[in-house]
């Protein structure tokens, strides 16, 4: 599955389609947002790539609990350092988005402080793992930080900001995005676009995990 | 191009009476054909970049029959 082609190929069609598509379709006018609603097909399927790139990880976690298989860490760890990227790139995306369309790149909205604090546990689990030596304790404590991460991280992105005020769609009593998207055309790009960055996103774990493999086999001929 | 500054100082007039009801979106942009060129740049950027994706692969798939 990893080393085939079509679905890397699906994710091209996907996300070119939600480029073009997405500059070109029609979209609701609305006020403040005016044309830079958009940004809905590049700034959120960022977070959907995110979130599933962390639930890989941590379904490889468990999986290296269970069978003690080094390559179940390694898949881990590449998907956590892939998530981190888009991470930084939703919250990139999302500051230029929030600085003309709210007035400043972060109004403290709970739902960007949400995401800050899950990135820095990332970025924690990848200092965690530098800390340790011995290979099988830091895959082993690593695999478990890594499954308290993935709640609190979902907690903090999608629980947290629901229950407060926030100026996301379909948080804090707001209305969600279908809403305003009446004749459901923003969907016919939106939903490809998320898929298509998942896949993006795996390709990259997947290139990321390969290297890492090589590296290893290297490391071990010494 | 006299009789198009004066159907655009109308347009804008139009519009300004209008914006109470109307949201104004990037209709002189569109008008003006030239989205058409960021969609060919994004399509060029994006298509660049998967291409780059493609080849890290083939480069890695060599070295994995290699081994």
């Amino acid at each position: 599955m990893m080393y085939k082609n079509w679905w890397k190929v699906l994710s091209v069609i996907l996300v070119l389609f939600s480029v073009i598509g997405g500059l070109l379709i029609a979209v609701p006018a609305l006020p403040i947002l005016h044309e830079s609603i958009r940004n809905l097909y590049y700034h959120v399927p960022m977070w959907f790539a995110m979130i599933i790139i962390y639930l890989v990880s941590v379904i490889y976690s468990i999986k290296y609990l269970g069978s003690g298989k080094e390559n179940d860490d390694l898949i881990a760890v590449e998907s956590v350092n892939t998530g981190i990227i888009f991470g930084f790139l939703g919250l990139g995306t999302g500051m230029i988005w929030a600085n003309f369309t709210w007035g400043a790149p972060w109004p403290n909205d709970p739902k960007l402080n949400g995401s800050a604090i899950a990135t820095l546990m990332y970025l924690a689990y990848i200092i965690l793992r530098g800390s340790i030596d011995e290979e099988q304790k830091r895959a082993k404590i690593s695999a478990i930080y890594n499954i308290f991460a993935f709640p609190i991280m979902v907690v903090l992105i999608f629980v947290l900001p629901r229950l407060t005020d926030s100026l996301h769609p379909g948080n804090g009593g707001n209305p969600g995005f279908g809403a305003y998207d009446l004749d459901s055309n923003m969907r016919y790009v939106f939903y490809p676009a998320v898929l298509g960055w998942i896949l993006v996103a795996t390709w990259i774990m997947t290139l990321r995990y390969r290297i890492r493999v090589l590296e290893n086999k290297n490391n071990q001929i010494q | 191009m006299k009789r198009f500054f004066s159907l655009t100082a109308i347009f804008f007039l139009v519009v300004q009476f209008a914006q109470a009801q109307s949201v104004e979106m990037a209709e002189t942009l569109r008008s003006s054909g030239k989205i058409y060129v960021v969609v060919a740049v994004m399509a060029l950027l994006f298509l660049g970049l998967f291409f780059y994706l493609f080849s890290i692969d083939r480069r890695l798939k060599k070295i994995e029959k290699d081994k």
